[in-house]
C-alpha cells in the first residue's frame, strides 16, 4: 500500500491556543481514515490546514500528497489536486437547484453559456452514484438534511475527487441516512476514493473505518488499524479521553415527584402552508425529577412541538394548554415561557442559539440578564464570575472567556449554549439534541448534568434521534410520528426495536 | 474534568504584543485621530488648533456627533437609518415655524420638536420592527418624506431668525463663574475634573479587575492610555478655555456620549441590541423582545435628529429648506469609520464618536487650506473605504 497523503509535524496556534501541535497523520491509498478525539481537540483545524482554508505559512509542517509536497494557498487549490472537504456547516445555496448547486463555480458551459442539457445529465449520473432518487431540478430547500448531505458529495465526485474529507457528516442524520452515507463511502472506496472521516459517533467508526487516528489536545495519541486486530469502540475510547470509561452512561436513580409539566391538546399549524399541521393534539407530562424521551424520526415534528412550546416559537394557529404544578401558565412568549422557567436549548447552536461574534462571557448571560445585573445595570465582576463558573464546571475548552464563540470548535460551542439555559435557572428544560457533535466524555458530562437537574426535582425532557442516548438517559419514552404522538412506555420497557416498529406501524410509508 | 490546558500558549508570546492584536482596532481608530490632527496642525500652519478654530470645530460637529451616537444604536441593532438628515432639517423646520411664525416660547417649541422627533422615529421602527420592511426602504422612504414635508413647512424660503435664548444652545457658552481674565477658568476646572473623573474610574475599574484575576490589558497600556486621554483633554478644554470656554453644546455633547456609553455597555438593555444585532434569532430564543428594542432604538434615532435639528437650525440662526441634506450620509460613515460593522452586533459609541471627529476634523482641515469641496469628497470617501478595509483585513487576520 502506498501513502496518498502523509501530513508531518503541523503545528497550528491561535491567539490563545495551541490547536495543532506537531501532529502526523498518514492516509494509505483507498481507505477510509477515521479520525476521531475530544471536542477541541484539533480535527476541524486539522483538515482546515489540509484543504488550504489555512494557507500555507500559517501552518508549520509539511502536507505531501501523492508523493509530492504541497502548498495550498486556498481551498481551490487543494480542490484542483482532488482534496474535497465536506464541512459540517453544508454549503448550499437553499434556493437553487441541485444541479445548480452542483456545478456552482463549475458549470458546464461553452463560452460562458450554461449548457443546461448537459448540466442534468451529468447530475442525473452523479446522483445515481451516491443513489438520491431526486429531480436535478429539486430546489436543495426542499430536501432533508440527509439528502442535502448526498448532494455535497455527488458535488464533490463532479470534480475528480481522490480524497474526501467528511467532518462529522452525520451528526444531524437520523440512523438510516447515516447508513446510506457510509454505504456511500465504502462504495467509493471500491471506487478507489479514500476518505477521511471526522465523527463522534463511535459505531459508525468501528463499522466502516480501516484505520483511525486518535487526536488529544492537539497531539496525536495514536493510530489503530483494524485490519490488523479488533478495534473495539472502548479501546478509541481510552486513548480519546487518556483513561477508559467503564459506562457511557452515568448511573441514575430516579426520585420521581408530582406531575410538574403538562401539555394538553397542543397543536401548531405550518408557519407559511398553514393548511399544513405539524403538531397534532399532543398531550404529555413530565413529572418533578423526571427525564422524559422523545424518540421519532427526523421530520417527525419533535423540534417543531418543542418550540411551539417555548414562546409560540414555531408555527402558526397554536391552541392547547401549558400546565406548571397544576396551574395553567401562558407561553405566549418566549420571555414569559422563560419566567414561568421553561427553557429550550436548541438543535441548531450556530442559527438559534449562539450570537457568534461575541464571547463565552456574552452568551452564558443572555438568556438571564437579570442575574448579572443591579436593576439594569451589568455587574461586570458578577458576569465575569458567571462565565468563569460555566466554563469550568462545562469544561469548555477555550483560550478564556473572553473567547469569541465562533471560535469555538463545535462540540464546545454546544456546551456553551447549555451554560446559557443552565444559568437560566430552568424548572422545565426542553432539550433538543443536546449532545449533537458532542464526544464521548463530554457526553457522560452532560447526562451528569442531566442528572443532576432532575434530581433537584426539575423536569427534563430530551429529543434525540440517538436511540441508545435515549434508552441511556430517560425515565419514560414518548415515539412522535408525523406531528402525533403514537406511544409512550417505561425505559425499562423500551427498546430501540420496539420503538422502531412503532413508528413503522404508524406511519405506513417508512419515512 | 479538563483543566484549561490550552492556555499555556498564551503566556509564552508576549502579552503586550497579544493585547495589540486583538484591539488593533479601538487603538488604531484613536492613532488615526491624532495622526490626522498632527497632520493638519502642521499643513495649516497651526491654525487647527487655535482656540477659536477649534471652538468652530466643536460647534460645526456636535449635531454630527449628536446624531452619530444615536445611528450607532441603530447599526449595532442590525439596521440603518437614512432618514435622519431629512428628519433633522424637518424638525429645524418645525422649531422655526412654532417659535418664529407662532411665537410659541422656545422651551415648550423645542420639547414639543424632540417629541415630534422621537414620534417619526417610532412610526419608522414600527414599520421595521413589528412589519419586518427592511430599514433601508422605510428610511429611504422616510427621507423623501420628510424633506417634502419641510418644504411644505417652511414654503420653500427660510425662516428665521430665533430668539437670543434658544440661538444659545448652540453657540452659546458656559458662564464663567471665576470671572477669569484671558482664561475660562470654569471650562478648565470642568476639564480637569472630568479628566481626573476619567483616571479614577479607570483606576477603580482594573482595580477590580485585579482582584478577580489578571487584568487583559498591560499595565504600561493602562498607564498609557490614561495619560494620553487625560492630557488631551484638559489640553484641549484648555485651548478652548483660552477663548469664550467650553460652548452649551460641547456639554450637551459630553453628557450623551457618557449616557449613551454607559447605556450599551453597562446595561441590560446595551447588551440585549448587541445581542439582537449580533443574531436576532438567538436573541430572540433567549428571551429578548427585538422587535421592541428596535422600535426603541429608532424611537431614540428620531429624537437624537430631532435635537440635532434643533441644535444645527440654533447655530444657522434660521431654518433652511436645505438643512440635512446629505448629512445622513455624514453620520453613516461616523459610525463605520468607528468600527461599527455592517452586520449589526459590532460597535461603541466612543468610536463612533472618534469617526465623526475624523471626518470633521478632516473637513475642517481641508476647508483650511483651502482644498476644493471637490477634492473634499473623493478624500473622505477614500478614507471611508481604507477605515473599512482596514476593518475587514483585522478581522481576517484574527480568524
Ligand atoms: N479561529 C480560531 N481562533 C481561536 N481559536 C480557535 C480557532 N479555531 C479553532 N480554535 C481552537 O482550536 C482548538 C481546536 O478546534 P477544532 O475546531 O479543530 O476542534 P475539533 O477537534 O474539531 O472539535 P469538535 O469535535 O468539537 O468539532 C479549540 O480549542 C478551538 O477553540
Ligand atoms: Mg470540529
Amino acid at each position: 500500500m502506498t501513502a496518498i497523503l502523509e501530513m508531518k509535524g503541523i503545528t497550528k496556534t491561535f491567539p490563545g491556543v495551541n490547536a495543532l501541535d506537531n501532529v502526523n497523520l498518514t492516509v494509505e491509498q483507498g481507505e477510509i481514515h477515521a479520525l476521531v478525539g475530544e471536542n477541541g481537540a484539533g480535527k476541524s483545524t486539522l483538515m482546515k490546514v489540509l484543504s488550504g482554508v489555512y494557507p500555507h505559512g500559517e501552518y508549520e509542517g509539511q502536507i505531501f500528497f501523492e508523493g509530492e509536497e504541497k502548498r495550498f494557498g486556498n481551498i481551490a487549490d487543494s480542490e484542483r489536486d482532488g482534496i474535497i472537504i465536506i464541512h459540517q456547516e453544508l454549503a448550499l445555496v437553499p434556493l437553487l437547484s441541485i444541479a445548480e448547486n452542483i456545478f456552482l463555480g463549475n458549470e458546464r458551459a461553452g463560452r460562458g453559456i450554461i449548457d443546461w442539457s448537459e448540466t442534468y445529465r451529468r447530475t442525473e449520473e452523479l446522483l445515481k452514484r451516491v443513489s438520491l432518487k431526486e429531480s436535478p431540478r429539486t430546489r436543495v430547500t426542499h430536501l432533508g438534511l440527509g439528502k442535502q448531505q448526498l448532494v455535497e458529495i455527488a458535488k464533490a465526485l463532479s470534480k475528480e475527487v481522490k480524497l474526501l474529507i467528511l467532518d462529522e457528516p452525520t451528526s444531524s442524520l437520523n440512523e438510516k441516512d447515516s447508513q446510506a452515507l457510509l454505504d456511500l463511502l465504502v462504495d467509493l472506496k471500491g471506487k478507489g476514493v479514500s476518505s477521511i472521516l471526522i465523527s463522534h459517533k463511535l459505531n459508525e467508526i468501528s463499522q466502516v473505518a480501516d484505520r483511525i487516528t486518535v487526536l488529544r489536545d492537539g497531539a496525536t495519541v495514536s493510530t489503530l488499524d483494524c485490519q490488523k486486530q479488533e478495534i473495539s469502540e472502548d479501546d478509541i475510547v481510552r486513548d480519546m479521553v487518556g483513561r477508559s470509561l467503564s459506562d457511557r452512561f452515568p448511573p441514575r436513580q430516579p426520585n420521581i415527584g408530582e406531575p410538574l409539566f403538562e401539555v394538553r391538546n397542543w397543536s401548531a399549524f405550518h408557519p407559511i402552508h398553514s393548511d399544513r399541521q405539524i403538531v397534532k393534539n399532543v398531550n404529555f407530562h413530565v413529572r418533578a425529577g423526571e427525564v422524559v424521551g422523545i424518540a421519532g424520526l427526523m421530520g417527525a415534528g419533535r423540534t417543531e412541538l418543542a418550540m411551539s412550546l417555548f414562546g409560540k416559537s414555531y408555527g402558526d394557529k397554536i391552541s392547547g394548554e401549558v400546565r406548571l404544578r397544576g396551574k395553567s401558565v401562558d407561553v405566549s412568549s418566549v420571555h414569559k415561557a422563560i419566567k414561568a422557567g421553561i427553557c429550550y436549548a436548541t438543535e441548531d447552536r450556530k442559527t438559534y442559539g449562539l450570537v457568534l461574534d461575541q464571547s463565552i462571557r456574552g452568551n452564558v448571560p443572555l438568556a438571564n440578564l437579570k442575574g448579572i445585573a443591579n436593576g439594569i445595570v451589568v455587574d461586570n465582576h458578577q458576569e465575569r464570575s458567571v462565565a468563569e463558573q460555566y466554563r469550568s464546571r462545562m469544561s469548555i475548552k477555550s483560550s478564556g472567556i473572553a473567547q469569541k464563540t465562533v471560535n469555538l470548535s463545535g462540540g464546545n460551542q454546544q456546551k456553551v449554549v447549555l451554560s446559557k439555559w443552565l444559568y437560566a435557572g430552568p424548572e422545565v428544560l426542553i432539550l433538543d439534541e443536546p449532545t449533537r457533535g458532542i464526544d464521548v466524555g463530554a457526553k457522560y458530562e452532560i447526562y451528569s448534568i442531566i442528572n443532576d437537574l432532575a434530581a433537584a426535582g426539575k423536569a427534563i425532557v430530551v429529543i434525540s434521534s440517538e436511540m441508545p442516548e435515549l434508552l441511556g438517559i430517560s425515565d419514560r419514552i414518548y415515539v412522535m410520528n408525523e406531528g402525533a404522538f403514537i406511544g409512550e412506555m417505561p425505559v425499562a420497557e423500551a427498546s430501540q426495536e420496539k420503538i422502531m416498529s412503532m413508528i413503522l406501524k404508524k406511519g405506513g410509508k417508512a419515512a | 474534568m479538563t483543566d484549561i490546558p490550552a492556555q499555556k500558549a498564551e503566556t509564552e508570546r508576549p502579552p503586550a504584543l497579544q493585547f495589540l492584536r486583538t484591539h488593533m482596532r479601538e487603538y488604531g481608530i484613536l492613532f488615526a485621530l491624532i495622526a490626522i490632527m498632527v497632520f493638519f496642525q502642521f499643513s495649516t500652519e497651526g491654525i487647527l488648533l487655535r482656540p477659536v478654530n477649534l471652538t468652530n470645530l466643536v460647534l460645526q460637529n456636535s449635531y454630527i456627533v449628536i446624531m452619530a451616537v444615536g445611528m450607532l444604536m441603530v447599526i449595532v441593532c442590525g439596521h440603518i437609518d437614512l432618514s435622519v438628515g431629512s428628519v433633522m432639517g424637518f424638525v429645524g423646520a418645525l422649531s422655526a415655524v412654532l417659535m418664529v411664525n407662532f411665537g410659541i416660547h422656545y422651551i415648550p417649541a423645542a420639547i414639543i420638536c424632540l417629541i415630534v422627533g422621537a414620534a417619526i422615529g417610532a412610526i419608522q421602527g414600527y414599520w421595521i420592527a413589528y412589519w419586518k420592511i427592511p430599514s433601508f426602504i422605510v428610511t429611504l422612504a422616510g427621507m423623501l418624506v420628510f424633506k417634502g414635508s419641510m418644504m411644505v413647512l417652511l414654503k420653500g424660503q427660510s425662516v428665521g431668525p430665533f430668539p437670543n435664548e434658544f440661538r444659545a444652545i448652540s453657540s452659546g457658552f458656559i458662564p464663567d463663574f471665576f470671572a477669569g481674565e484671558s482664561l475660562h477658568i470654569t471650562s478648565l476646572l470642568l476639564g480637569v475634573a472630568v479628566a481626573t473623573l476619567l483616571v479614577f474610574l479607570s483606576i477603580r475599574a482594573r482595580q477590580k479587575e485585579q482582584k478577580h484575576g489578571v487584568p487583559e490589558e498591560p499595565f504600561f497600556f493602562f498607564v498609557g492610555r490614561n495619560i494620553l486621554v487625560a492630557a488631551a483633554i484638559v489640553y484641549l478644554t484648555y485651548l478652548l478655555a483660552t477663548a469664550r470656554g467650553l460652548p452649551n453644546v460641547f456639554i450637551v455633547m459630553a453628557i450623551l456620549i457618557a449616557g449613551y456609553s454607559f447605556i450599551a455597555k453597562q446595561t441590560t438593555i446595551g447588551r440585549r441590541i448587541y445581542a439582537v444585532g449580533g443574531n436576532q434569532k438567538a436573541a430572540k430564543l433567549s428571551g429578548i423582545n427585538a422587535e421592541r428594542l428596535t422600535f426603541l432604538v429608532f424611537a431614540n434615532m428620531g429624537m437624537l435628529a430631532a435635537l440635532a435639528g434643533l441644535v444645527f437650525a440654533a447655530r444657522l440662526n434660521m431654518a433652511t429648506p436645505k438643512a440635512g441634506e446629505t448629512f445622513e450620509l455624514d453620520v453613516i460613515a461616523a459610525v463605520f469609520i468607528g468600527g461599527a460593522s455592517m452586520a449589526g452586533g459590532v460597535g461603541t459609541v466612543v468610536g463612533a464618536v472618534v469617526g465623526a471627529f475624523i471626518m470633521g476634523v478632516m473637513n475642517n482641515g481641508m476647508s483650511i487650506m483651502g482644498i476644493g469641496i471637490d477634492w473634499q469628497q473623493m478624500i473622505k470617501g477614500l478614507v471611508l473605504l481604507a477605515a473599512v478595509i482596514f476593518d475587514v483585513y483585522n478581522k481576517n487576520k484574527a480568524a
